[in-house]
């Protein structure tokens, strides 16, 4: 089974534009509904990973959620422009607390 | 007892010893996947947060990167720089069992074959800031893929894991349990059966002997009564 997937990145333009020179398919977009709507569309086609900057991820949380137990589109957080803010690394530790129960490491 | 309701007949009691045999015999395969999987997740997560702590540091000195070049050139010049991209990636995906959670394997092919000739611009108009910028996402980007993948395994096998452990609980703290008072209540039950049909038994057994014993007592009676009313020997003897 290997088709071939596009990978997106989605955020706003400064901190997606250099995806674009490695060829990805970039969504630059301002604000959280448009995010969401892009996030939707990918999810319907051909896209396996899509990297989401963390000031966007803020906000839609619903959205995240929906596509986690999913096997596609892989959804990953990376820090925008902005710097981190520790999303990321939070939804490890979620993750780590949803299978054990509690927070090991 | 919780509330079961079941008949205590031998039929149901059989019935209900294979299904304890096949709780318990699920239960210890569920618990040995659940370790397994446990296992295999805590070896992915570590990598995940040691991969993910590289890649945002990483990540942020391309952003730095990319914010001196846009601080050389104009935001048209750099845009129109990164218009059309000469790199195009395609993904292929293809999957890994572990412990029959499926997990993503990416597998990327770039349309240039070589590293260094990603640039999609001309170099005499834009800033060689640009370039370092470029090359360093380039470099961030396949352990950015790496971290896509091993994220995605960790969520996955997150998601199994509370699956199988509410599995085993089910198991050992409600079904396990359940069945083993129904077949404890279905024991006694025909135990007490079984003692109700002796004691039933018994009790014809006695009345049976009484009846023949006064029947006895009354044949002894009426010959002792014969014998003592008259000298003569009884007729019938």
């Amino acid at each position: 089974m290997a088709t071939t997937y596009q990978i997106a990145a989605v955020g706003d333009w400064e901190s997606v534009m250099g995806f674009r020179a490695l060829g990805l398919d970039t969504y630059p977009v301002s604000d959280i509904t448009e995010a969401k709507e892009t996030i939707r569309e990918l999810a319907k086609g051909d896209c396996a990973v899509i990297y989401l900057t963390e000031q966007l991820a803020q906000g839609m949380d619903d959205v995240l959620s929906r596509y986690k137990d999913e096997l596609r589109p892989a959804i990953i957080l990376i820090p925008g422009r902005q710097g981190s803010l520790g999303i990321g690394k939070n939804n490890i530790q979620r993750a780590i607390e949803r299978a054990v129960g509690a927070d090991i490491l | 007892m919780a509330n079961i309701t079941v008949s205590p007949t031998r039929m149901e009691l059989t019935r209900l010893k294979g299904k304890l045999r096949t709780a318990q015999r699920g239960h210890k395969l569920l618990k040995d996947k659940r370790d397994e999987l446990m296992k295999q997740f805590l070896d992915t997560v570590r990598e995940v947060r040691a991969l993910r702590a590289e890649v945002e540091e990483e990540l942020m000195t391309v952003h730095g990167a990319f914010t001196v070049a846009s601080a050389l050139m104009s935001s048209e010049a750099l845009e129109q720089a990164l218009l059309y991209p000469k790199q195009s990636v395609e993904l292929t995906m293809t999957f890994q069992n572990i412990m029959s959670v499926n997990v993503p394997v990416y597998d990327f092919q770039t349309q240039t074959r070589s590293d260094s000739d990603i640039y999609p611009y001309g170099f005499a108009a834009t800033s060689g800031e640009l370039d370092t910028a470029v090359d360093a996402l380039g470099k961030v980007f396949r352990k950015m893929l790496k971290l896509a993948e091993i994220e995605k395994s960790a969520q996955l096998m997150a998601e199994e894991i509370e699956k199988t452990r509410r599995r085993v609980n089910a198991l050992e703290y409600v079904m396990i349990p359940n069945t083993q008072e129904a077949i404890r209540y279905i024991n006694m039950k025909l135990d007490e059966n079984d003692r109700a049909t002796t004691i039933r038994l018994m009790k014809v057994k006695d009345m049976i002997l009484k009846e023949s014993l006064e029947e006895k007592r009354a044949e002894t009676a009426k010959a002792v009564k014969a014998f003592s009313s008259g000298d003569e020997a009884p007729a019938e003897v």
